[in-house]
């Protein structure tokens, strides 16, 4: 044990190495190191905001796709529902174009038939009037018998 | 093994390895100094700090060198020594913690440079016949001026500290009135003397055992290496004698220096973290 003025000595050196670590050393390496953590701490939490971010475009894309689905599936439905009908009215219309056709012959049919029993009844009347003449054997005044023709022709 | 072992023994080179390169600077014994623990205790302190503060004047708070990384890691390991026991403003106490984490290690380490090392640099420089009254113990902190030194700043920090926190009034009050309560005037009286006391050794304990705790394990790490290269000399004894010391020297003082690794960074921690804890004790009201 020999104390002596190295005591002193090392009492000002420790005091002046303490001075200089509190005032030089400590601060910037500390600060940096806070910086750092902060920084840090920045970094994550930017890094979990755009996870939720990007958590909520999923979404929102999901949402989108799903609706663009129901969307179209609603498009297809009315397209079919049109189809249909353009469908239905065209067999109304040709069933209608048909019956009108179908009446439109059957009148013309009728008025062939018609023409055609007439020029018959006529034929029927002159030859009706060539066999009572050839029966009678004498000529039948045409203009004289025309209303006993007529009424032979109408009967038949 | 250096000559005047060879002349005086073991005894001999021991004590020589045990005296300080002593200066005078005044009349009384108290005015000299040990020039070698002045010179490489400040020779480390200002290597230690200056290594420090080179980092910190580049300090980025991007992507660090391996350097501030390394200079980082200790400081954060010391900051949060010191948060874990010192419940305030660190803006002190931690680079004090630092300071004294740093220069007791690199004057710990000391301990593990070759013993006869400087002795053989002395023997080339000055010739062998002044190398043999050269003087140079290498380790400041087996110096017991330098722990001292140490510790009686701590004390006069924790008086600071104590004195701060209770006022100049409270901390002489609490001298006499702590560690025993009293309620009658007789009784508080009666107790001024014994609390005196009380505190009086439990303030002055703390400086003496932080340095004699640190003094203690280096000087005896010191000695112990001084009789293992006894051990390693043993060659006047005889060839297989020589031999077998020297090869069992060689091991133990492998051992030893590994041991003493861990000695250098814990009597540092240590003399660190009690700081800070007398500090803390000091800072808070009680």
């Amino acid at each position: 044990m020999e104390l002596n003025a190295t005591l002193l000595g090392q009492m000002i050196a420790f005091a002046i190495l303490i001075w200089f670590t509190v005032k030089f050393v400590w601060p910037p390496l500390l600060g940096a190191i806070e910086e750092r953590q902060k920084k840090i701490a920045d970094g994550l939490a930017a890094a979990d905001r755009a996870k939720a971010e990007l958590k909520a475009a999923d979404e929102r894309v999901a949402d989108e796709i799903r609706k663009a689905r129901v969307e179209a599936a609603t498009i297809t439905e009315k397209a079919h529902h049109q189809a249909n009908a353009i469908v239905d009215k065209a067999r109304e219309d040709a069933i209608a174009e048909g019956q009108k056709q179908k009446a439109a012959a059957e009148a013309e049919i009728a008025n062939l038939s018609h023409k055609a029993r007439e020029v018959l009844r006529q034929q029927v009347a002159s030859l009706a009037v060539a066999g009572a003449s050839k029966i009678l054997q004498r000529e039948i005044d045409a203009n004289r018998h025309r209303e006993l023709l007529d009424q032979l022709a109408r009967e038949i | 093994m250096s000559a005047e072992a060879k002349a005086g023994g073991l005894t001999e080179y021991i004590t020589h390895h045990l005296t300080h390169h002593n200066v005078a600077v005044g009349e009384s014994s108290f005015w000299s100094v040990h020039l070698d623990s002045l010179l490489v205790s400040f020779a480390l302190g200002l290597l230690m700090v200056f290594w420090f503060w080179s980092k910190a004047r580049k300090a980025t708070s991007g992507v660090p060198s391996r350097g501030q990384a390394f200079v980082e890691l200790v400081v954060e390991f010391v900051d949060g020594q010191v948060k874990d026991v010192f419940h305030g403003d660190r803006k002190f106490i931690a680079p004090l913690a630092l300071t004294i984490f740093l220069w007791v290690f690199a004057m710990n380490a000391m301990d593990l440079l070759p013993l006869d090392l400087i002795g053989y640099g002395a023997r080339v420089v000055l010739g062998a016949e002044h190398a043999e009254h050269f003087y140079f113990r290498a380790v400041p902190t087996a110096d017991v001026n330098t722990t001292f030194a140490m510790s009686i700043t701590v004390f006069f920090l924790v008086i600071f500290y104590s004195i701060k926190a209770k006022g100049g009034l409270g901390f002489t009050k609490e001298l006499f009135t702590a560690p025993f309560h009293a309620h009658g005037a007789g009784a508080k009286i009666a107790l001024a003397i014994p609390n005196f006391f009380l505190n009086l050794v439990e303030y002055l304990s703390k400086p003496v055992s932080l340095a004699m705790r640190l003094f203690g394990n280096m000087y005896a790490g010191e000695l112990v290496f001084m009789l293992i290269a006894g051990l390693m000399s043993m060659w006047s004894l005889g060839a297989v004698a020589g031999s077998l010391g020297f090869g069992i020297g060689v091991l133990v003082n492998a051992g030893w220096s590994i041991f003493h690794i861990l000695i250098i960074g814990l009597q540092a921690f240590i003399f660190m973290v009690l700081t800070v804890v007398y500090i803390s004790m000091a800072h808070e009201h009680h």
